[in-house]
Order: structure tokens, then C-alpha cells, then sequence
């Protein structure tokens, strides 16, 4: 198998390719399949948006917890159990009346995992990696989120150490729900910026 | 157009599948295992993703859909390759191997015969 084996095996399936990866790799013992099939596992099953959402509403329902988070995001979200690969360094961006935050990883998919787990198909999607930072307002708009021309639009690329994590704001019309009840209408959506918390969407 | 909601029925509220075909769970879990294990760190897996990336949105055919795993497959091999982990031609040719397999020894029909990956 010369040249032209790598010619056809291009034409091939990712599928194929994947397995011969992966063949190569345990036959040379630099993976152990029982490892790696609880990592997929974690990521497939376990770590998720959820994670996000109890802190945003520890945070709506604990001033001294939500000042904690804005300071050192990544202490504060290990507290509440959630840290590992992608997490190691949080920030936490609050939005206001007056400034709207948005994320972005605009040279491959950084994000958050721990707390949101991987990342949904738009947010690895040149339109949206490209756009958000060209024309914020328009790409929010078509995501279904109109931004007031008068509030400031802050775009945060992950593409450094840093994962970001949004604070939405508390709907109105919550006063008196407990945490779980919070964390309920809290939307991966909302924690990227690209949407809003609101109790209409609640489930 | 952004596709917001994704085609896909969400396994949990808000989300989306998380991979679209079994092989880039396995991708996925190649890189994150390999990092974990110290073979390479995830900076450089990065690198290596983000060069990939930009060489597809560089030069693709029109109106090719971006496939955001194939560039973690390929990031994955060029890594490994560069680290002289794995010779260079080594996918390749066992790819063509597994490739040759009679019909009903590979994964296409859905079967899983024992040679694979114990899932």
C-alpha cells in the first residue's frame, strides 16, 4: 500500500477512518477504550446545560453566592460540584439594563463544558462564529433575539484560556420561586447571550 | 441561516443530540482521552483544530456544508502525525484495510461483530 492507499482512503467514510484512528491507538496502548467510553459517556449523558443553570439560580436567589461568582467564577462554580477539562478558568459576564454579553469561540468551538456541556451545532457554525462579531445585532436578530439599538452589545471570544459563562437576567414574575424552580426556565441559550431568560418559555 | 434549534428532537431540555453519527462520539473521545492521558495538551489539539477549521473556510467547494467533526478527525491525525505518535501514512492504510473487509464485517449494517469498540 503505497500512494494510492491514501488516495482511496480519503474518498472513504469518517466512519473508517475513525475506527482505523482508533485501532492504531489502542494497539499502541495510548488509549484505554474503558476510559475513553466513560468520557464519551460523561459528555453524551451526563454534563449538560442543567449544570449552568443551577448556578444562575443560586446566584438569582443568593446575593452573597452571585457576588462570589462575578469575582472568581471558577471557585465559585466548583462549589457547586462543576469543574474539569474546559473549565479550569470561568468568568462570569452579568447582563444588564444597560449592556447585553454574548460569547463566541471565533477560531474553533471553545466553551464552557463543566457547566454547559458541548457546544450546539450553531455555535461551531462559521455563520455564527464569522457573524457575531461583524454584526452582532443582526445575528442576535436572527437568532430571535432583538437587542434594543440603544443597549451596548459586548462579544467575548473564547479563544484563549478563558470560558465564559452568561448571567441572565431574573425574569419578572418570579419573585418567590425557589432555586430548582429557577433553574428550570434557564436556557443554554441564555448562558452564551444569544438569548433571554423568560417564564413563557418555561417547560 | 442559523439554525437555531437544530433538526434534531433534544434528548434533554435545551440541548441537541450531541454527536450526529456514532464515529465523532468516538473522535470526541479519542481527543479527550489522548489529553487526559498527556500523549499531546489540549492547546495543541486546539492549534491543530483551528488550523483545519481555517483551511476549510479557506478553500471548500460552494456550498459545502461545514462538518465541524471532520475537522476534529483530521486536527486529531495531523497532532498525531506531527508528534511522530503515528507514521504518517498509518490511518491511511489501515483505513483501506478496514475498507476491504468483506460486506457484513464492517459497521454500516449495524452490527457489531466483536471487533469493535466494546460500547
Amino acid at each position: 500500500m503505497n500512494a494510492p492507499a491514501g488516495d482511496i482512503s480519503r474518498r472513504l467514510s469518517p466512519a473508517l477512518r475513525t475506527e482505523a484512528l482508533e485501532q492504531l491507538l489502542v494497539e499502541r496502548e495510548l488509549i484505554d477504550p474503558a476510559v475513553m467510553d466513560k468520557f464519551i459517556t460523561t459528555y453524551e449523558r451526563d454534563v449538560g446545560p442543567l449544570n449552568g443553570a443551577k448556578v444562575v439560580a443560586r446566584a438569582w436567589t443568593d446575593p452573597e453566592y452571585r457576588e462570589w461568582l462575578l469575582r472568581d467564577g471558577t471557585a465559585a462554580i466548583k462549589d457547586m460540584g462543576f469543574s474539569g477539562p474546559q473549565g479550569e478558568h470561568m468568568v462570569v459576564l452579568e447582563q444588564s439594563d444597560d449592556v447585553h454579553h454574548v460569547v463566541v469561540c471565533t477560531l474553533c468551538s471553545c466553551y464552557p463544558w463543566p457547566i454547559l456541556g458541548l457546544p450546539p451545532s450553531w455555535y461551531k457554525d462559521p455563520a455564527y462564529r464569522a457573524g457575531i462579531v461583524r454584526t452582532p445585532r443582526r445575528v442576535l436578530g436572527e437568532m430571535g433575539l432583538d437587542v434594543p439599538e440603544g443597549k451596548d452589545i459586548q462579544v467575548w471570544d473564547s479563544s484563549t484560556e478563558v470560558r465564559y459563562l452568561v448571567l441572565p437576567q431574573r425574569p419578572t414574575g418570579t419573585e418567590g420561586w425557589d432555586a430548582e424552580a429557577l433553574a428550570g426556565i434557564v436556557t443554554r441559550d441564555a448562558m452564551v447571550g444569544v438569548a433571554l431568560v423568560s417564564t413563557v418559555s418555561a417547560p | 441561516m442559523l439554525d437555531v434549534t437544530g433538526a434534531a428532537a433534544p434528548p434533554r431540555s435545551n440541548g441537541e443530540l450531541v454527536f450526529a453519527e456514532p464515529w465523532e462520539s468516538r473522535a470526541f473521545g479519542m481527543a479527550v482521552t489522548l489529553a487526559d492521558a498527556g500523549v499531546f495538551t489540549w492547546d495543541e489539539f486546539r492549534d491543530a483544530l483551528v488550523a483545519r477549521i481555517a483551511a476549510w473556510e479557506a478553500d471548500h467547494a460552494p456550498g459545502e456544508d461545514f462538518h465541524y467533526y471532520r475537522c476534529w478527525l483530521g486536527a486529531l491525525e495531523d497532532r498525531l502525525v506531527a508528534a511522530g505518535t503515528l507514521p504518517g501514512a498509518a490511518v491511511a492504510e489501515r483505513t483501506a484495510l478496514l475498507a476491504e473487509r468483506p460486506s457484513g464485517h464492517d459497521h454500516a449494517d449495524g452490527e457489531d461483530h466483536g471487533h469493535g469498540h466494546g460500547h
